[in-house]
C-alpha cells in the first residue's frame, strides 16, 4: 500500500470536511471510551495487571530470540512449519509459495493488521487467488477497495446506509428489493455470503494476537467467530504474525488477555478466544492438514535495539486512538498508512521511514491520554517526541517549514538573551496593542494567520509582566503605603 | 543553593494569614516562573500569583533572567536549543526554596522534562533533580505545600473549570484547584461533561495543524457553553487563549480567566480578550 502520510495535513483537512465521516467518528468516543472506562472501573486490579503485562512484555523483548526459538520448536513438534520473513516482500513470496504448493486458489482471511502491513491482498489478487476477508468490517472495506481506518474496527468510518448500498452492488445474486435497513439484516446477509466462502476455501489466513512460546499456539481474539471458521475449515492454515507477538506462557497470555478486551471494547473478554496449535492430528475430527506460521520482522529487530523498543509491547487494542483528540477529529485514513492514531504515529515512521512520515509525530497535542489509557504503559508522547527529534536532526520534509524554523531559531536565540528578549517582548506587545486599537482584532497580523483562520486571537492585556513588575517594585520601594495588590496599570 | 525544605513542613492554614510562615520564622522564598504567555499576554495573572503567594506567607521574587521554559523548541524536536534554555532557567531559579509557575504546562516542563533534557549536560543530575523537586504549579503549591484550605474571596455566580492536560496527566493535579474554588463564597462550580479532554492547543500544534486544533477546541467550546456558566477558568494561559479565541469567534458571551485571577479576587480588570 502506498503511504500518504506525508500528506497528513491535506488528508486531515479533507476528513474534517467530510460530513458523513464526521458523523461516523462520533461513535468512537461514545462507544469505546465510555465502555472502556466502565470496564476499568469494574476491575480493581486493572492497574496491577498493567504492571504485570508490561513486565511480561519487557521480559519477552529482552529475550526475544530465545522465546522465538522455543516457539518455533513447539510448532515444528506439533507438525507445523515456521517461516521467517525479514521483509513484507519476503513474507508475501513465502505465502504465495505455500498456496501454490498446496494447490490452493480460494483463500479466506481473518482480521490481521500484519497482513495489511505486508499488503498481502494486493499481492495475492493479481496472481489469481480469490481472497475473501471474513471479519465483517474487513469485508466491507474490501468491497469498497479501502483500507482499515481503525485497528480493531476497520470500517468505523462507514454508516449502515453505505453498507446497504455496497451490498446491493456486490451481492447481485440476492433479490434486489430485499430490506436492508436494520443492522441485523446486513449482518445476516454478510453471514450468508461468507458461509459459502468458508466452506469453499482451500486456505485460511489469520493473524495472531499472541504466539505462546511454551505451547507453540497462536491465539486470536474475535467477536464474530470468523477467525475460527477461517482457520479450521480450510485445508491449509497460515498464521501471519510479527515477531513481538510472543508471550512465554499460557498464564502470561491470560494476564494480558484480561487487559486486551477491556481496553479495546470494554468487554470483559471477547466473544471468541481461540488457540490454534498446529495441523490436524491423527484422530482429530477437524482442523487443517497443513499449518504454517509466517513470522514477519519488517524492521522490528532494529526497533528492538532502539529507543523505540517500548512500542513493541503494543497489543493492538486501539485504546490510544479511541482516546486521541486528533484521531477522534480526523479518523484513521488521514494517517496515510496501515496503523493510525498514536500507535501509528510511532510505528509508521519506524516501518516506512521518518522521511515518509514526518508529519505523524507532529499530529499530537501531547495531551497524554494515549499513555494514560495504554494497557501496556507505552510512553507514546515520549516516543512521538523522540521522532520529532529525529525529524529535526534529519531536517525531514513535512515538519516545520523553513520560515517556521527560522522563527524558532530567532526565538530560541532571544530566549537565551533575557534583556533583548524583554525588549523584544515589550515591543511585540506594543505593536499588537496598536494593531488591536486600530483594527479591533488581530486577524491579518504577521505570523497569526494559521491561528486566526479558525479562532480569534485575544489581544494582549498590555505591557509585559516583567516591565510592569519592575515598575511596581520601584513604587513599592518608594511608597511606604501598603501594596494594594494591583498591578500599576499602563 | 539552600537546603531543600521538606515539603510536609508546611502547616495547614488559610490563605489571607500573611505573616505566618511555613518553617518557623522564615517565610519560604518563592521564585515566580512567570511563563512567557503570562508575561506577554496577561500580566495580571502574574500579579494575582504574587498576591496569592504573599498572602499565604511567601516571599516572592521574579528573576529577571527568565524568558521561557523552552517548550517550543523541545516540542519541535530541537533538544539542543531547549537544553540551553533549560540550563538558564535552572541557574536562575536554583537559589529559591520553591519555583512556582501559574501554568501546569511550564511547571510540567521544568519538573518532568528537564531531568531528561539536561541529562549528560553541564549541570549535574543531582542538581537538576533537586531543582525539579521544588518546582510546583500554583494551585498545587498552595494546597499541597502551603496547606491552604480556603481562600478568602468572593465571586458570585456559576463557574466552570477546564483542566489542562499537563496539570491533569503530567502533574496529577485535579482536586487542588477545585478545592480552592469551592471555598470561595458565592461561587458555584459546574463541571464540564468531558473534563479529561484536551482543548486542542498543544503549543505550536495549534498553528501547525490549525484545522485539527480548531475541530478539537470547537468541542471544548460546545461543552463549556453547555454548562451555562458565564465564566470558564483554567490554570494554563495557552488553553485559555485557545478557548477564548474559539468562543469569541463563535460569538459566545462566555468570559475566560486564569484561575489565579478569581482566587486572588482580581476580577475588576476585563477578562481575557475583552476590553
Ligand atoms: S499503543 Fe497501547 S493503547 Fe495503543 S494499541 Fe498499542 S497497546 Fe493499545
Amino acid at each position: 500500500m502506498r503511504a500518504t502520510s506525508q500528506a497528513f495535513l491535506e488528508n486531515a483537512e479533507r476528513a474534517l470536511g467530510d460530513v458523513q465521516l464526521q458523523r461516523a467518528l462520533e461513535n468512537v468516543p461514545r462507544g469505546f471510551v465510555t465502555k472502556r472506562a466502565a470496564a476499568r472501573a469494574r476491575l480493581p486490579e486493572f492497574d496491577a495487571l498493567r504492571d504485570e503485562a508490561r513486565a511480561i512484555k519487557d521480559h519477552v523483548l529482552a529475550n526475544l530470540d530465545l522465546y522465538l526459538e522455543e516457539y518455533e520448536r513447539k510448532v515444528v513438534e506439533a507438525g507445523g512449519h515456521v517461516h521467517w520473513a525479514a521483509s513484507s516482500a519476503e513474507a508475501r513470496a513465502i505465502i504465495v509459495d505455500i498456496l501454490n504448493a498446496a494447490g490452493a486458489r480460494r483463500v479466506t482471511k481473518g482480521k490481521s493488521m500484519v497482513s495489511e502491513e505486508m499488503a498481502l491482498n494486493e499481492a495475492l489478487v493479481p496472481q489469481g487467488f480469490e481472497v475473501t476477508e471474513t471479519d465483517l468490517g474487513e469485508y466491507l472495506i474490501q468491497l469498497r477497495g479501502e483500507t482499515p481506518s481503525h485497528i480493531i474496527a476497520p470500517a468505523v468510518h462507514l454508516n449502515k446506509e453505505q453498507v446497504a448500498t455496497d451490498f446491493r452492488r456486490h451481492h447481485r445474486a440476492l433479490p434486489a428489493g430485499r430490506p436492508l435497513h436494520e443492522p441485523s439484516a446486513l449482518v445476516a446477509e454478510a453471514r450468508q455470503v461468507l458461509r459459502e466462502k468458508f466452506l469453499a476455501a482451500d486456505a485460511g489466513i489469520t493473524g495472531a494476537n499472541f504466539l505462546v512460546a511454551e505451547t507453540g499456539s497462536a491465539v486470536i481474539v474475535t467477536n464474530e467467530g470468523n477467525g475460527d471458521l477461517t482457520q479450521t475449515l480450510a485445508r491449509v492454515h497460515i498464521v501471519v504474525a510479527s515477531l513481538e507477538k510472543i508471550v512465554p506462557t499460557l498464564e502470561d497470555t491470560t494476564t494480558i488477555l484480561r487487559l486486551l478486551a477491556r481496553s479495546a471494547t470494554g468487554q470483559e473478554c471477547a466473544t471468541y478466544t481461540t488457540f490454534s496449535c498446529g495441523p490436524r492430528r491423527p484422530g482429530d475430527v477437524d482442523g487443517p492438514e497443513e499449518y504454517h506460521v509466517v513470522l514477519l520482522d519488517n524492521g522490528r529487530s532494529e526497533l528492538l535495539a532502539s529507543d523505540f523498543r517500548p512500542i513493541l509491547r503494543c497489543i493492538r487494542c486501539g485504546a490510544c486512538m479511541n482516546h486521541c483528540p486528533v484521531y477522534q477529529a480526523v479518523g484513521g485514513h488521514a494517517y496515510g498508512w496501515v496503523y493510525p492514531g498514536p500507535v501509528g504515529a510511532v510505528l509508521t515512521p519506524a516501518l516506512i521511514g521518518i522521511a515518509e512520515a514526518a508529519p505523524l509525530p507532529e499530529a499530537s497535542t501531547f495531551c497524554g491520554r494515549c499513555e494514560e489509557v495504554c494497557p501496556m504503559q507505552i510512553p507514546l508522547p515520549g516516543l512521538l517526541r523522540k521522532w520529532r527529534m529525529r525529524a529535526h536532526e534529519a531536517q525531514a520534509p513535512g515538519t516545520t517549514p523553513w520560515q517556521g524554523r527560522l522563527a524558532l531559531r530567532a526565538w530560541g536565540w532571544l530566549a537565551r538573551h533575557p534583556r533583548l528578549y524583554q525588549l523584544a517582548a515589550r515591543l511585540g506587545v506594543g505593536i499588537a496593542r496598536g494593531f488591536w486599537a486600530r483594527y479591533g482584532r488581530l486577524v491579518g497580523a504577521p505570523f497569526t494567520s494559521a491561528w486566526t483562520r479558525y479562532r480569534d486571537l485575544p489581544a494582549p492585556e498590555g505591557g509585559t509582566f516583567q516591565a510592569r513588575w519592575r515598575r511596581h517594585q520601584r513604587h513599592r520601594q518608594l511608597s511606604s503605603a501598603q501594596w494594594r495588590h494591583k498591578g500599576p496599570g499602563q | 543553593m539552600r537546603p531543600q525544605r521538606p515539603e510536609t513542613a508546611a502547616s495547614a492554614r488559610t490563605a489571607g494569614s500573611a505573616g505566618r510562615t511555613a518553617n518557623g520564622g522564615q517565610s519560604p522564598h518563592v521564585g515566580l516562573f512567570v511563563t512567557c504567555l503570562v508575561d506577554l499576554m496577561r500580566p495580571s495573572v502574574g500579579f494575582a500569583a504574587v498576591k496569592l503567594l504573599e498572602e499565604a506567607g511567601c516571599r516572592v521574587s521574579v528573576p529577571r533572567t527568565q524568558t521561557c521554559c523552552g517548550q517550543p523548541a523541545y516540542n519541535s524536536g530541537d533538544c539542543a536549543e531547549a537544553a540551553r534554555i533549560a540550563r538558564q532557567v535552572v541557574e536562575a531559579f536554583e537559589p529559591f526554596d520553591y519555583v512556582v509557575a501559574p501554568s501546569g504546562s511550564c511547571a510540567g516542563m521544568l519538573k518532568r522534562h528537564y531531568p531528561a533534557l539536561l541529562a549528560g549536560g553541564a549541570i549535574a543530575p543531582e542538581r537538576v533533580a533537586a531543582f525539579a523537586a521544588k518546582v510546583h504549579e500554583l494551585t498545587a503549591f498552595l494546597v499541597d505545600v502551603l496547606g491552604v484550605e480556603r481562600i478568602n474571596a468572593r465571586h458570585d455566580g456559576r463557574v466552570t473549570y477546564h483542566d489542562s492536560c499537563s496539570c491533569l496527566r503530567e502533574l496529577g493535579i485535579r482536586e487542588q484547584p477545585r478545592r480552592l474554588l469551592r471555598s470561595i463564597k458565592g461561587l458555584e462550580l459546574v463541571e464540564l461533561a468531558r473534563p479529561e479532554e484536551c482543548c486542542g492547543f498543544g503549543g505550536l500544534f495549534s498553528v501547525k495543524y490549525g484545522a485539527i486544533s480548531n475541530a478539537i477546541v470547537a468541542r471544548k467550546a460546545a461543552d463549556i457553553t453547555a454548562t451555562g456558566a458565564p465564566l470558564v477558568l483554567a490554570g494554563d494561559l495557552g488553553c485559555l487563549l485557545n478557548i477564548k479565541g474559539k468562543l469569541r469567534r463563535e460569538g459566545r458571551a462566555v468570559s475566560v480567566r486564569h484561575i489565579a485571577e478569581v482566587l486572588a479576587g482580581m476580577t475588576d480588570a476585563p477578562a481575557i480578550g475583552e476590553e
